[in-house]
């Protein structure tokens, strides 16, 4: 009997997720920025814009938890860098494998750690749940810096090849396009969540989990479904940072800066809306990139803690709760 | 009459202390009871108890034909046992319409073959907010209302559950003589309509004018069941309340 009623309400989630238009929409939007940047033919372009685009995914799939659900996660970096150390593994084990087969299997992994990470630690509450995924980094940081395989501390090498596949050019043109294609996945994604009733579900939970239970919405469930795509997700967009950076250590692949910009992105752009990490991630990396380049490489970390901590005291709904409230 | 809820020998411990002990307790369909008892008796802790908040350790809960042991909250709440909470609980960042959406959602649109369409949902939001009078404010949030109208939310929110049993746990505490009035009428009103209803109040005014039994809960056990008459003047009731 209680199988029989937890499917029925799954199948009641299901016909929620809608909205043909809004992918199409999306992709032509992707394809006129590709075009756009094969046009200028810069590689420092594609180089500045797959940063940015990582970051609308990361943000977002944080997003998807930290946004609808209500539960903060600190640890980023561990289901990010599995995401990337999974694909070094790959490149080792299989080198002729290709990249979205390599996401994949990296989404895949990180989600299943986040579906575990969530089956222990989703029985603690608030700050709790924050500190256990903090934990979690910590543990991931040390089995990655003590795994030969994968280069330990030393890090690991990996070669760019140097010409894309399928479309020609530069490498980094296909990295770029693959993590805009993921863009369009897990912004499809996180709209659809919204506008479902499993995004009912989760706001449910994140304004107060008895008042779900009692209203019918089987939370645990619905926290396994937000950890494991959320930790799936954030995976996905650091599957293809070996290709990009082609030197992965624990320590840059494990760095602060991914965590805080993932949670900083979507606090400063609205947590609310799909949009939300969107813009942040445009206007925080474009920021980030900019002073980079004319002040100093130390500075951005600076700039996302301190447009965080102002738009936290300021302004609690972001940017776009901004304009939402003008509009009311 | 076939007994709706049938509680045998239900018991709850919280470490050493023993908040309930070998209760008993049976809901006729379409019964109006009162559930009274002085602060620290256990009535909450009952409540929690059939609803799935906390799991009993001895003794069981069955409802209709099923034993309901070990299910969770929103299980329960699909079988049809819907429950109001001491203090609203309403979710803050949603509008009242939202907020009755979402037990619409997953009780009564998750059966199977009901699949309702996006206008029949919110038309039986904007009922059920009308029902308690909350219909001119489906788009506000919950801090906009007034204790009373949080009150009516979190009943609405209940109803929309399409429950068989509704526990109204002190939804007047705080509330003036007329809007205490306005909730027994529209307790009455749902009871009506065929909703089982267990009221749990402080407010005797309210549990005489509304309860045709009574159960008493003193220190975790239940001291006496019958008729609101019967009941205020049992000894043993008016020892409890008034001391000797």
């Amino acid at each position: 009997m209680a199988s029989l009623v937890d499917k029925t309400a799954a199948s009641g989630v299901l016909p929620g997720l809608r909205g043909l238009p809004f992918v199409l929409v999306l992709i032509a939007i992707a394809a006129v920025i590709f075009a756009t940047g094969r046009w200028l033919g810069s590689s420092y372009a594609f180089f500045v814009g797959y940063v940015v685009l990582q970051y609308i995914v990361l943000g977002t799939a944080w997003n998807i938890l930290g946004g609808y659900t209500g539960y903060v996660n600190f640890g980023v970096t561990a289901f990010f860098a599995i995401g990337a150390y999974s694909t070094v593994v790959l490149n080792k084990l299989v080198p002729a494998m290709p990249l979205p087969v390599m996401i994949l299997i990296g989404g895949a992994m990180a989600g299943l750690v986040g579906l575990g990470t969530g089956y222990l630690t989703l029985r603690l509450r608030g700050v709790f749940f924050s500190i256990a995924t903090l934990a979690l980094a910590v543990v991931v940081q040390t089995l990655i810096t003590n795994w030969d395989f994968v280069g330990g501390a030393r890090g690991a090498y990996v070669l760019r090849p140097r010409i894309a596949p399928l479309i020609g050019g530069e490498y980094v043109q296909y990295l770029f396009l693959i993590m805009l294609g993921l863009c369009v996945i897990v912004l499809a994604t996180a709209r659809a969540i919204e506008r479902s009733a499993l995004g009912y579900g989760f706001a449910a939970i994140r304004d107060d989990e008895a008042a779900a239970e009692a209203s019918g919405v089987p939370t645990l469930r619905l926290k396994l479904i937000a950890t494991g795509l959320s930790g799936g997700f954030m995976g996905m967009a650091g599957a293809p940072l070996p290709f990009y950076v082609t030197y992965l250590d624990p320590a840059s692949g494990f760095s602060l800066n991914y965590a805080v910009n993932a949670i900083a992105m979507p606090l400063i752009g609205g947590t609310s809306s799909w949009l939300g990490p969107v813009v942040g991630a445009i206007l925080v990396g474009g920021l980030q990139e900019y002073l980079r380049v004319t002040i100093s490489s130390a500075v951005n970390v600076l700039v996302a803690g301190v447009l965080m901590v102002a738009f936290v005291i300021l302004a609690p709904q972001g940017i776009v709760g901004l304009f939402q409230r003008k509009k009311r | 009459m076939t007994a709706l809820l049938r509680i045998e020998g239900l018991g709850k411990r919280f470490g050493g202390f023993v908040a309930l002990e070998a209760i008993d307790l049976e809901v006729q369909q379409g019964e109006r009871l009162g559930l009274i008892g002085p602060n620290g008796s256990g009535k909450s802790t009952l409540v929690n108890c059939i609803c799935g908040t906390l799991q009993n350790e001895s003794g069981r809960v069955r409802f209709g034909e099923e034993a309901l042991d070990g299910l969770s909250a929103h299980q329960r709440t699909r079988r049809g046992l819907a429950r109001s909470f001491q203090l609203p609980r309403p979710f803050g960042s949603l509008s009242l319409a939202e907020n009755v959406r979402i037990p619409i959602l997953y009780t009564v649109n998750a059966r199977p073959g009901v699949g309702l369409g996006r206008s029949a949902i919110e038309a039986r939001c904007l009922e059920l907010l009308g029902e308690v009078g909350l219909a001119d404010k489906a788009g506000l949030r919950p801090r906009d209302l007034t204790q009373i109208e949080m009150r009516k939310l979190e009943l609405a929110r209940a109803m929309a559950t399409d429950p068989k049993l509704l526990i109204a746990d002190e939804a007047m505490a705080g509330l003036s003589h007329n809007e205490v009035d306005e909730i027994i009428a529209l307790l009455i009103r749902l009871n009506g309509q065929g909703v089982t209803v267990i009221m749990i109040e402080h407010i005797m005014r309210a549990v005489m004018e509304f309860s045709q039994r009574l159960a008493v809960l003193v220190a975790g056990r239940k001291i006496a069941d019958g008729t609101p008459q019967e009941v205020v003047r049992n000894p043993e009731v008016v020892r409890a309340y008034l001391g000797e």
